[in-house]
């Protein structure tokens, strides 16, 4: 299954529902255009709701950090939503889960944006 | 289980990535692996196909990559190699290192080296020769956890 992305507006907050699959290729890069195209319409509080992502590989780990950083550096803020447990895991390995903004439970995310 | 071996030459492309995985998923749930070996075998062999194909054959259609499954009563064995200039493993970063923990890219070797119970990477200059193996669960070899 590709990754497919929804977007939606909750109180000046972008919730960017993701499915499927973040790997090397078409995933990976529709992801990166995804938050690309939010960023330019100045949408920058970004909730990336990583809940029907099913796979993803180094390339798409990678990718998280390049949304991360790109969106924190146009003064921005990205939290992660809804870790299945194999995303989980990975972040924990790589020691990224702390890096990332972690959200379990949507209200409450949204609420935590600045 | 009997012992048994399957090798694929396979082109330098995303569709190699790709197929790769899922032979080794398929190969993996035959072996009798649980679900959270099979994704991390699945996974590693993902990796390690990336990196024949992206950093070691970088996309080099003249150049192709060897994938082959052994399984025994012990173990699930899969070597994949390339044609590249050859990965010298001394030389990839630690990605867990602070000062790289932000970079993009070089975790594939590290999710490899996590999710096997044995990695050996032999570089040469007709190519890199990564060597996977998993011990089947209940085999004798399947004492890595029992040792950590």
């Amino acid at each position: 299954m590709s990754m497919k992305t929804n977007t939606r507006q909750v109180d000046g907050v972008t919730i960017m529902d993701c499915s499927g699959r973040i790997t090397l290729g078409e995933g990976s890069v529709i992801l990166r255009d995804a938050v690309r195209d939010l960023l330019a319409k100045n949408q920058k509080k970004i909730l990336l709701n990583l809940g029907e992502v099913t796979y993803i590989d180094s390339s798409g780990i990678g990718e998280l950090v390049s949304a991360f950083t790109t969106v924190r550096n146009q003064g921005g803020e990205l939290k992660l939503l809804n870790l299945t447990k194999k995303v989980h895991d990975l972040l924990q390995i790589t020691k990224l889960y702390t890096v990332f903004d972690v959200k379990e439970e949507e209200a409450s995310a949204i609420k935590a944006f600045k | 289980m009997t012992d048994h071996r399957v090798s694929y030459t396979l082109d330098s492309t995303l569709e190699t990535v790709d197929s790769a995985e899922t032979t080794a998923t398929r190969i993996a749930v035959e072996a009798g692996f649980g679900d959270d070996e099979v994704m991390q075998i699945s996974m590693a062999v993902r990796e390690a196909a990336v990196n024949a194909v992206l950093h070691g054959n970088a996309y080099d259609p003249g150049k192709k990559v060897k994938l082959e499954f052994e399984t025994t009563g012990r173990d699930l064995v899969i070597t994949i190699r390339d044609q590249g200039k050859g990965l010298d493993p001394a030389k990839i970063p630690d990605p867990l290192a602070p000062e790289n923990l932000m970079k993009t890219s070089g975790r594939g070797i590290f999710l490899i080296r996590s999710f096997m119970d044995e990695v050996q990477i032999h570089p040469s200059q007709t190519g890199t020769e990564i060597k996977l193996v998993k011990h089947v669960p209940g085999s004798s070899g399947d004492a890595k956890e029992a040792s950590q």
